[in-house]
C-alpha cells in the first residue's frame, strides 16, 4: 500500500463528493447550495492539485490537468458570488446562483473524469 | 519543461499544502465567529469574501487593521490565532523554498540546464574540448584568439571556475563533468549540427579513449583527435578509426631527429605549426655526433629510435636500465657529475635531459653545462607550471609535451591543408625552405605568422565566388591588397593552392584563380580578418580589385545597374 496513493485518492473523491453536495439540488434556489460546501470543495481541489505538483508521469500530468480545471471553475463560482453579494449588491438572485451552480458543475464534470482516472490507474495497476 | 521547474514543485507540495490548509481554518473560523456593530450589539460574522480578503493581507503581514468595521472581542481571539498560524505557514514555505535554491543537487540541474541550452544555441560551427588541463587551455586559448567557438568539459570543477575567470572573446559554454561518460559529451553538444570535431586531450589515457570510442559510434562523421601515449592504447585508438592520435613524445622525437638531418626544414616547420601569433621560437641547431640520453621510459625510445636513423650516437643514463643487456648504457640518474663523466660527456656534443621529473631534468641540464658549456642541452619540461624554471636556464631546445600537442590540434584542426603542404616538403632542400623561413619570419614583427585555409566558395567567399563565375578574371596577387588602401600589399604568403588533385607550391601572384580553389595562407590574425571581408563584400571585392569606392546599399546597387540598362537602350 502506498500512502501517497491512499491520500492523493482520498482528496480525488473528496472534492468530487463535496462539490457533488453542492450542486445537487434546483439549480435557481440558494437555499439548496450551502456557501460552506463550495468553501469546502474549493479547498480540497486545491490540495489535491498541490499533491500532483513535479509528478512527471502521464497519469500524473492528467490528474494535474483536470485538478487544475476543477480548481479554474470553482474559483470563478467563488467569483461569481462574491461579485453578486458584496460588488454589484445584486443579492444571491436566482440568475446569479444557476450561473455559481453551472460553474460548479463544470468542475464536478473533472472531478469525475479524476475520478475516473483513478479508477482507471487502480485497475490496470496488477501489484 | 526541465526537470529543474518539476524539481522546484516536487519539493515545494508539502509548503503548498500547508499555506492552503491555515488560509483555510483561517477563513472558515473567521466566517463562524459573530462580531460586533457601531453600538456594541451583536453582528453576523465576516463573509467568506470579507474573511478572505482579511487573512491575505493579515497572512501576508501588511495589516490594513480590522476592515470593514472593528471587531468583536471573540474575532479578535481568532485572529490572534490564525496571525501565528499563518506566519508559520508562509516562513515554512520560504525557507523551504531557500533551502531548495541552495541546494547542491538543485544547482547542480540549474548548471546543467543552463549549459545544455547555451551549446544548443550554438550558431557558428565550434569544437568540443575534453578537458582543459595545461594542454586544453593553450588549445581554448588559440582557438580564442583565432575566433573559433569551442564548448569545454572539464572533470576538475576549480579548473572550470578558472576558465570563467579567463578573458575570453567568445562566451564558452563550460560543464565540470567527466568526459568519458557519453550522456556528458552528448550534453556538449556531440551531436549538434554545427559540432566540427572533438578533442580527447586529457591527461588519462583511458579517458581519451573512452571518448573517441563514444564520438565513433554515436556520430561517426565526427572527426576526433585524441592523445595518446602507451603503444597499445594508440593501436586501439587506431582500430576505432580515431582520425588523429597525437603522442607528444614521438612527435618531438621527430622534431629533433629532423632539427638534426635538415635544421632549416625543420625551422620552417617550427614556424608553420607553432601556435598562432606567439613569440617567434629560437632556432635550433642540434650538433651530430655523440650525445647524452638522461632517462631512458617512453620518451627515451622513441628518441632512440628516431635519433639513431639519423646519425647520432647515443648513450644512455637510466636508474633501471641494466648496462648488461643494453649496450652503451649506464645505471643512474645523470644529476651526478662522475655518472655523466662515465657516459663520455667530454667527448658528447649534445644532452638530452628527459626523465619523468622535472628537478632532475634541471639538476641534469645544470651539472652537464658546468662540466661543459659547449654542450647542446636539450631538457623535457613536464609541467607547464615549471615554465619560469625552464625559461631562467634558457635550454638549446625545451620540449613542452602540452604545447606540442596544443599545436598539433591546432594546426590540423584548423588548417587541413597544411598537412599536404608539410607532405611536399620532402623533396624541398635546405636553400629553398630557408628562403621561405626567412618570408615568414618577416611577416609580423617578432611573432609568428597564422596558418589557414580557405576555399573560393559561395559560404567561404561569397563576393570573389561570384565574381569568378561571371567570368571575371582575378590573378591571385590582385586580391592580396590591403581593404583600407589598395596601393599596399597585404602582408601575406600563399603557401599552396589546391585546384581539385593539382597541388601548386608557392603560386606566382599572376596566378589566375578559379571558383573552387583552396588556399593555405600565412599571414597575421589581422591580415586574415582584412582578406576574409576583401573577398566576401562585393564593394570591398572592387575596390581591391579596381579602386572604385561603390556605396554598399541595395537600392543604389538598383539605381546603378538600371541606369546602365538604360543607357544601353539610348
Amino acid at each position: 500500500m502506498n500512502l501517497e496513493k491512499v491520500i492523493f485518492g482520498f482528496f480525488i473523491v473528496l472534492a468530487a463528493t463535496l462539490n457533488f453536495g453542492f450542486f445537487i439540488g434546483d439549480i435557481d434556489r440558494p437555499e439548496l447550495h450551502h456557501i460552506y460546501e463550495l468553501a469546502a470543495a474549493l479547498v480540497v481541489s486545491l490540495i489535491a492539485t498541490a499533491l500532483k505538483f513535479g509528478d512527471r508521469t502521464q497519469i500524473g500530468a492528467i490528474h494535474l490537468s483536470t485538478s487544475l480545471v476543477a480548481d479554474l471553475q470553482l474559483i470563478a463560482a467563488a467569483i461569481t458570488w462574491a461579485v453578486a453579494v458584496h460588488i454589484t449588491g445584486e443579492g444571491m438572485t436566482p440568475s446569479v446562483m444557476s450561473s455559481v451552480v453551472s460553474l460548479s458543475g463544470g468542475a464536478l464534470f473533472a472531478n469525475i473524469v479524476s475520478v475516473i482516472i483513478l479508477i482507471i490507474e487502480t485497475v490496470m495497476l496488477r501489484r | 519543461m526541465n526537470s529543474a521547474f518539476f524539481l522546484v514543485l516536487r519539493r515545494m507540495r508539502v509548503p503548498i499544502i500547508v499555506v492552503i490548509v491555515i488560509y483555510a481554518i483561517s477563513v472558515f473560523g473567521l466566517t463562524l465567529v459573530p462580531g460586533i456593530d457601531a453600538e456594541g450589539k451583536a453582528a453576523p460574522p465576516l463573509s467568506f469574501f470579507h474573511a478572505f480578503y482579511f487573512v491575505s493581507y493579515t497572512a501576508t503581514t501588511i495589516g490594513f487593521g480590522e476592515i470593514p468595521t472593528a471587531f468583536s472581542d471573540a474575532q479578535r481571539m481568532w485572529v490572534t490565532i490564525s496571525i501565528y498560524l499563518t506566519v508559520v505557514g508562509w516562513s515554512y514555505s520560504i525557507v523551504t523554498l531557500i533551502a531548495l535554491l541552495q541546494d547542491k543537487g538543485f544547482q547542480n540541474t540549474l548548471t546543467v540546464n543552463r549549459f545544455s541550452r547555451r551549446v544548443r544555441q550554438i550558431k557558428e560551427p565550434f569544437y568540443l574540448v575534453c578537458c582543459c588541463g595545461e594542454t586544453g587551455n593553450l588549445i581554448c586559448e588559440t582557438l580564442d584568439r583565432t575566433g573559433h567557438a569551442f564548448v569545454v568539459i572539464e572533470k576538475d570543477e576549480l579548473r572550470v571556475q578558472e576558465l570563467d575567470l579567463q578573458d575570453f572573446k567568445t562566451d564558452t559554454p563550460a560543464l565540470a563533468a567527466d568526459a568519458s561518460n557519453p550522456d556528458n559529451l552528448l550534453l556538449a553538444g556531440l551531436k549538434h549540427p554545427k559540432c566540427r570535431a572533438v578533442l580527447a586531450v586529457t591527461n588519462d589515457e583511458e579517458t581519451n579513449l573512452a571518448v573517441a570510442i563514444a564520438v565513433r559510434l554515436l556520430n561517426p562523421s565526427l572527426a576526433v583527435i585524441a592523445r595518446g601515449r602507451t603503444p597499445s592504447v594508440t593501436a586501439n585508438m587506431a582500430s576505432f578509426g580515431t582520425d588523429h592520435i597525437i603522442n607528444p613524445f614521438a612527435r618531438f622525437a621527430e622534431h629533433l631527429a629532423l632539427a638534426v638531418a635538415a635544421p632549416e626544414r625543420f625551422r620552417l616547420i617550427e614556424l608553420l605549426t607553432a601556435l598562432p601569433e606567439t613569440p617567434l621560437p629560437e632556432p635550433h641547431r642540434p650538433p651530430r655526433g655523440q650525445w647524452i640520453l638522461c632517462g631512458y621510459g617512453r620518451f627515451g625510445h622513441f628518441l632512440a629510435d628516431h635519433l639513431r636513423p639519423a646519425g647520432i650516437e647515443l648513450s644512455i643514463i637510466d636508474p633501471e636500465c641494466d648496462p648488461e643487456q643494453l649496450a652503451n648504457s649506464i645505471n643512474g640518474h645523470g644529476t651526478e657529475a662522475h655518472t655523466l663523466r662515465q657516459a663520455g660527456i667530454e667527448r658528447a656534443s649534445g644532452i638530452i635531459a628527459g626523465s619523468d621529473n622535472d628537478v632532475n631534468n634541471l639538476s641534469i641540464a645544470v651539472t652537464a653545462a658546468e662540466l661543459k658549456p659547449s654542450l647542446f642541452v636539450v631538457a623535457r619540461q613536464n609541467h607547464n607550471v615549471n615554465g619560469p624554471l625552464f625559461a631562467a636556464y634558457g635550454a638549446d631546445f625545451t620540449m613542452v609535451p602540452s604545447r606540442i600537442v596544443a599545436q598539433e590540434c591546432i594546426a590540423i584542426l584548423t588548417t587541413p591543408l597544411l598537412a599536404a603542404f608539410l607532405n611536399l616538403l620532402h623533396d624541398r632542400d635546405e636553400a629553398w625552405s630557408s628562403a621561405l623561413a626567412g618570408r615568414l619570419q618577416a611577416l609580423g614583427s617578432g611573432l609568428t605568422p597564422a596558418v589557414w585555409g580557405l576555399k573560393l566558395n559561395i559560404s567561404e567567399a561569397q563576393a570573389a565566388y561570384r565574381a569568378l563565375m561571371q567570368g571575371r578574371r582575378i590573378a591571385l596577387g590582385e586580391i592580396l591588397r590591403d581593404g583600407t588602401d589598395r596601393s599596399q600589399p597585404l602582408p601575406a604568403v600563399t603557401l599552396l593552392l589546391r585546384r581539385e588533385d593539382q597541388m601548386i607550391l608557392l603560386p606566382p601572384d599572376d596566378f589566375p584563380l578559379a571558383p573552387g580553389d583552396e588556399l593555405l595562407i600565412a599571414s597575421s590574425l589581422a591580415a586574415h580578418r582584412n582578406l576574409e571581408l576583401t573577398l566576401h563584400n562585393p564593394s570591398e571585392l572592387d575596390y581591391v580589385l579596381t579602386g572604385h569606392e561603390l556605396t554598399g546599399s541595395w537600392v543604389s546597387h538598383w539605381l546603378a545597374a538600371r541606369r546602365k540598362t538604360t543607357g544601353h537602350r539610348s
